[in-house]
């Protein structure tokens, strides 16, 4: 069964590895200058980004969608349920075979783009970041995985491979966008200090009202302030301000901080001895959420293969 | 034990259509055994069902003395070929031999080379470039190189051409000799199953309405003609299948286990063809059979 899956896969399996391969030579030629965060190396890096982004996507919808959808389709099926081995294992070896070379080629792929990134990674020191995180190390992995179940389960539920496809790639997506906003917070619980505001670090201050800040010099209802936060590589949730009694409402802004000096505004709020509350991830915790999420994806692979079976098995 | 497909109350429904019902058989072994009735009657549903291809709604079937598909062993044991005899029309002849020889543990490589060299197949060739008789040749190879105990066929023959579909009669019946295979092959068509088939099984309308060996049922029924009369006057043990009047004649097809001696009817022995013929017609109401025919052995 192994040696069929490989035959019907084989193509596949080839053009992933000239993919890999004229990507490898593209970077490698173009190694000398991948700190370079300008024209056209800005744009590869950005390329990069985007190439690891569309690749579980693509395996998902190309290779995952079609490998039972097509057979159910063409009625192969039939051929292939009546020679010597279940079904189940018929599913089992196709599924495991093609989520293999889906993880190495999101694998390789995910090495040979984080490792040329790394010095502009380093540079703007954004690992965390949204944009960055999903496309570098693991989590290409975990998606690739998730990605080629997801096509075979939606290809074995609709049995036809062109909307098979087309809705394989439209739920990924949703996905993609739904687990950065909704899903990732929440793998681990974010740090909360709160540490007295030095008045150097705020940037500007406003009446928290409608308008621009102290318009017509009357002071607003509501004191609010920016302030800088020095969180190296951190991924910050939120920011807010309170008084030393923990109360968010920090009372009208003071008159000093709309006609006086930026001395005598720093001098009113000091004196209003106010403190920082930053919710954020570290920097440090990079690995762990790069674990969890592809733990995750992981996770919801297995899944996805554990109903396909239950499905083939009961099927018709 | 001691039937190739031994089945109970068993049905099959698609969403609320039954595609299959109330069926129960016993096929004995080393049969070839012809599977017949309309389009539509539900003869794919059946070899499906024999297949494991699919599971039962109502019922149960037993195959060689397993579940459908119950595994490996029991997969080994059953060959099948689906109507539309489906190949990979991207692998060639030769990746479809392999493929025989990888997943089939009885698997009979030089059966297999023999009927494609014959069949003039070339092994480079891609499934899809065959022509729709050349396909059905090749998945019946790979059936036939399993070397199963039974070997289920949906419409073989409709994609052959006349010669080739003598051929392939004359090879099946080959290897029923040799090997002592089991057949059920379908067709809506009896002149297609006549010349083969020692087992007949009529299905009409999601139901079996006869099923025997050909010698006994064409050993019970008879054709009666003679002068117009009501078929109620009959006397027992003579059920009517079909029956026609003119003005002045009756015609009858009757089951009977017993000779006619009444002497105003003329008797004659019936043909397969007719007596399938009267039996796939829905307009005929067929009797309750009776045990002592032996129509389910």
């Amino acid at each position: 069964m192994i040696r069929l899956s490989w035959l019907q896969f084989r193509a596949q399996a080839v053009t992933a590895a000239a993919a890999l391969s004229a990507a490898a030579v593209i970077l490698a030629a173009t190694s000398p200058h991948r700190g370079v965060n300008a024209g056209f190396y800005h744009w590869l890096y950005m390329a990069g980004i985007v190439v690891l982004y569309l690749t579980p996507a693509m395996i998902g919808s190309f290779w995952g969608a079609p490998l039972i959808s097509r057979e159910l389709e063409a009625g192969t099926y039939r051929l292939a349920w009546t020679q010597s081995v279940t079904r189940t294992r018929w599913l089992a070896v196709k599924l495991g075979l093609g989520c293999l070379v889906s993880i190495a080629t999101a694998g390789l792929l995910s090495l040979m783009i984080t490792w040329w990134g790394s010095p502009i990674d380093q540079l703007n020191d954004s690992r965390l970041s949204p944009l960055t995180f999903g496309a570098r190390d693991l989590t290409p992995v975990g998606y690739a995985a998730f990605a080629f179940a997801l096509g075979v389960t939606i290809g074995l539920l609709l049995r036809r491979a062109v909307p098979a496809i087309a809705v394989t790639l439209a739920v990924f997506a949703a996905v993609q966008v739904a687990v950065p906003l909704a899903v990732r917070p929440y793998l681990i619980p974010p740090v909360r200090t709160v540490s007295p505001l030095t008045t150097s670090n705020i940037t500007g201050t406003g009446d928290g009202g409608p308008g621009a800040p102290g318009v017509g010099g009357q002071p607003g209802p509501n004191l609010a302030l920016g302030a800088k936060v020095d969180i190296p590589g951190a991924w910050v949730y939120s920011v807010q301000f309170t008084l030393p009694g923990g109360s968010t409402n920090l009372g009208p802004e003071p008159q000093a901080c709309i006609s006086g000096s930026g001395n005598a505004c720093d001098t009113a709020l000091a004196r209003l001895h106010l403190r920082q509350v930053v919710t954020y991830q570290p920097a440090s915790r990079y690995w762990a959420f790069q674990f969890a999420e592809t733990g995750l994806y992981l996770l919801l692979a297995l899944l996805l293969t554990g109903f396909c079976i239950w499905r083939v098995k009961l099927r018709s | 034990m001691g039937g190739v497909i031994e089945a109970s109350g068993l049905g099959k429904a698609y969403r609320r259509t039954w595609a299959l019902r109330d069926c129960t058989l016993a096929v004995p072994e080393g049969h070839v055994v012809g599977l017949v009735g309309p389009n539509g009657a539900g003869k794919t549903t059946l070899l499906q069902l024999a297949a494991g291809l699919i599971a039962p709604t109502r019922g149960t079937i037993t195959v060689l003395g397993d579940r459908p598909a119950a595994g490996p062993a029991q997969l080994a044991r059953v060959g099948f070929v689906a109507q539309d005899t489906p190949v990979y029309t991207r692998m060639t002849v030769a990746d479809h031999l392999r493929l025989g020889a990888w997943l089939n543990p009885g698997w009979d490589d030089s059966l297999a080379r023999r009927r494609t060299g014959q069949l003039g197949l070339d092994p480079k060739q891609r499934a899809g470039s065959l022509s729709g008789g050349q396909q059905a040749q090749l998945a019946l190879t790979l059936a036939l190189a399993k070397r199963p105990e039974l070997l289920l066929l949906d419409e073989p023959v409709a994609s052959l051409d006349p010669l080739a579909r003598r051929e392939f009669l004359r090879m099946l019946m080959e290897a029923v000799a040799e090997h002592g295979t089991s057949v059920v092959l379908s067709s809506h068509l009896v002149a297609d199953l006549e010349r083969v088939c020692d087992y007949l099984i009529v299905l009409v309308a999601s139901k079996i309405r006869v099923a025997g060996e050909v010698s006994d049922l064409l050993a019970a029924h008879r054709r009666l003609s003679g002068p117009r009369r009501d078929p109620d006057t009959l006397p027992a043990g003579q059920d009517v299948i079909e029956e026609s009047h003119t003005d002045k004649q009756t015609s009858l097809l009757v089951r009977t286990s017993e000779p006619v001696h009444d002497p105003a009817w003329a008797v004659t022995p019936v043909s397969l063809e007719d007596l399938v013929l009267a039996y796939m017609n829905p307009a005929n109401e067929i009797p309750a059979r009776k045990p002592q025919l032996g129509l389910v052995s």
